[in-house]
């Protein structure tokens, strides 16, 4: 593989390999197919794949129709569209009666970049986590979403699966094998845990150098199932490392920082702090601008890494 | 200047209060334009076509090819049709131009500009970090922006809410809103057209850019809207089909739909997407894709 590619392409090809293994799985989109990558299958399989149009609502409830029917059903949009938009319907013909469809959507976060606030999705987290019996999976790249996407088709049950527009660097290697609610060691430490998902588990990689030549070391913590999350990966954290930064493309309410701040409060206090969207909308940019607006960069990181450690004591 | 970090300032106009004066609830105004003709349309419609290449090509993205498509329809609206005042955006006797289909930011802002609302010249901010050119229109943050869009299939229902405002308020404003023939996929679409006959909005005209194209494909493949002008008549409407194109045909639909009373009217506009340019007309790649610098040279060329 090379070494950078967007989570989006992954999933496409990663369709294709399952569509050939698996003649019950369907696909749906709605009007971004090229963008969501689904096309690929298109392609290959266009009998089981339905191109609903502009109409992410009526995606949905087909989706649970064909559920409700055997299917195993992938369906891709838009982040901000297959959350917010679909709310209710995903509610009751999804989330309610434990269908198996697949929500795998594409262009989560700010990272979406020039399309403005409309089309950045800093809710769907919390909106997906909010749902009883869903699994909430963020990869950090585009192999752990090759894995978590035949996972989920593997797996009985509804999945919302969050990927990215751009290309990002790949953390894994080849030989990488997901686990479904468990979390990854990426680097250990002693002094303070980073816990992220998504593209920020690069950025926290890419923190930790200099702050331990500052003699801060950092464990760092990849969370790519936000529901069920991981807690024994989390009390462990904060037993033996006494502080908790989490870092997330997503508000900084309802996403990783809220959930993983339960388990903390719950079970082991210490002091934690979170990098996340701030709480506003933001404007129109190119995706390391709007980052950087929120914090969300390798210095981000550091800075807060040291404030961190500092309260700590 | 916008603040660095958050960004543009956005208010939303109705946080404070307009100042209601006997000019200001008037509908009649000094500093409204006179109406352009045929000629000096087609000349203006020109224009915006440029602004749209050059800025989408300065930003390097966005989307060119329904906003080429919508050019005639725009052009005649803010230079003929609507009642506004570039000068006061919050007049409230304005008509009201909704732009429900917000990928189309690039017209709307050509037109802006071009009618006064602010400097040509920032057109080019289109896109960029804090500017006022959003990708996708704001009305707290533009001035002459009617409707915070992007999600596609919504504003129907807010342009209804616009109107049934009027009637409340005894006003005479009119609502025009632009919608993508994709657009009408969505359900909101359709909900809206039957709330809208039910409550006899008739100073309400929805625009139905016909141009045949989504981002999948044409829409007959992807998801079929025929019969359209039926659909709409169905719903109970009154329905004007026009070349979208044609000046000649567009504004006396406009003032056949001021005439229509009791029901709200659609104008099906039959239009090409990228209209204008000849490698962009109904190339489904510039739905969502900047012309490279080179490319827009030569629509600029093909512009002259
Ligand atoms: C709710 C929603 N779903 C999907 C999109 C992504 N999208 C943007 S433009 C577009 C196609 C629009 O086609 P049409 O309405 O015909 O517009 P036009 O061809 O005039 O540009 C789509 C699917 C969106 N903006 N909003």
């Amino acid at each position: 593989m090379a070494s950078e590619m967007s989570t989006r392409e992954a999933y496409g090809h990663a369709l294709v390999e399952l569509g050939k293994e698996n003649e019950n799985i369907v696909v749906l989109d709605a009007d971004l197919s090229r963008s969501t990558m689904t096309s690929f299958f298109a392609a290959q399989f266009p009998e089981r794949f339905f191109d609903c149009g502009i109409a992410e609502q009526n995606m949905m409830s087909i989706a649970a129709g064909l559920a409700a029917s055997g299917k195993t059903v992938f369906a891709s949009t838009f982040a901000v569209f297959a959350s917010g938009r679909c709310y209710d319907q995903v509610r009751m013909s999804i989330a309610q009666p434990r269908q198996n469809v697949k929500i795998v959507a594409t262009h989560g976060g700010v990272t979406v970049g020039e399309d403005g606030f409309s089309h950045h999705s800093i809710e769907d987290l919390a909106l997906f986590c909010s749902f009883p019996g869903f699994t909430v999976v963020v990869p950090a790249d585009a192999i752990e979403t090759t894995q978590a996407v035949r996972t989920a088709a593997n797996t009985y049950g509804p999945f919302y699966i969050r990927l990215s527009r751009p290309k990002t660097p790949l953390v894994y290697a080849d030989n990488y094998r997901f686990v479904l609610g468990k979390a990854v060691t990426m680097r250990g430490g002693k002094d303070v845990t980073i816990i992220a998902c998504g593209l920020m588990v690069d950025k926290a990689l890419q923190a930790v150098d200099d702050l331990a030549r500052e003699g801060i070391e950092c464990r760092v913590v990849n969370m790519p199932t936000l529901k069920p999350l991981d807690e024994d990966a989390i009390i462990r954290a904060a037993e033996e490392t006494g502080a908790i930064l989490t870092v997330e493309e997503h508000l900084q309410h309802g996403g990783l920082g809220s959930r993983v701040s339960q388990v903390v409060a719950k079970h082991h206090p210490v002091p934690m702090s979170f990098l996340a969207i701030k709480d506003f909308y933001s404007s129109s940019g190119k995706g390391e601008e709007l980052l950087e607006v929120h914090g969300l960069t390798v210095e981000g990181i550091q800075k807060e890494v040291r404030a961190l450690v500092e309260r700590k004591g | 200047m916008p603040s660095k970090k958050r960004g543009a300032k956005r208010v939303n106009p109705l946080a404070s209060a307009p100042k209601i004066s006997a000019e200001a609830t008037s509908s009649k105004r000094a500093s409204i334009a006179k109406p352009l003709s045929e000629e000096e349309m087609r000349m203006v419609a020109k224009k915006l076509r440029r602004h749209i290449i050059t800025m989408t090509a300065t930003a390097g993205s966005g989307h060119p090819g329904g906003s080429l498509s919508s050019v005639e329809i725009v052009t005649t609206l803010f230079f003929n049709v609507l009642r506004h005042d570039p000068k006061d955006p919050r007049w409230p006797e304005r008509d009201r131009f909704v732009l429900s289909k917000g990928h189309g930011a690039p017209v709307l802002y050509s037109a802006l500009a071009e009618t006064g609302y602010f400097p040509v010249e920032e057109l080019l901010e289109l896109r960029k970090l804090n500017s006022r050119m959003q990708g996708h229109t704001d009305m707290a943050t533009t001035p002459g922006v009617e409707m915070t869009a992007g999600a596609l299939g919504q504003g129907l229902s807010f342009g209804i809410g616009i109107a049934l405002a009027a009637r409340l308020d005894s006003r005479d404003y009119r609502v025009y809103v632009l919608l993508g023939d994709g657009e009408c996929d969505e359900g909101q679409v359709w909900e809206a057209a039957m709330a809208a006959a039910h409550y006899n909005v008739d100073n309400l005209v929805a625009i139905v850019d016909r141009n045949r194209q989504q981002i999948d494909g044409w829409t007959y493949e992807v998801m079929d809207t025929e019969p359209m002008a039926e659909k709409w008549r169905s719903f109970g409407w009154h329905v004007i089909e026009v070349d979208g194109h044609d000046l000649g045909q567009i504004l006396p639909a406009f003032n056949k739909a001021k005439r229509m009373k009791g029901k709200p009217t659609a104008i099906i506009a039959h239009t090409i997407k990228g209209k204008g340019v000849s490698f962009m007309e109904n190339n489904p790649d510039f739905h969502g894709k900047a012309p490279t610098p080179e490319e827009a040279e030569k629509a600029l060329k093909e512009l002259e």
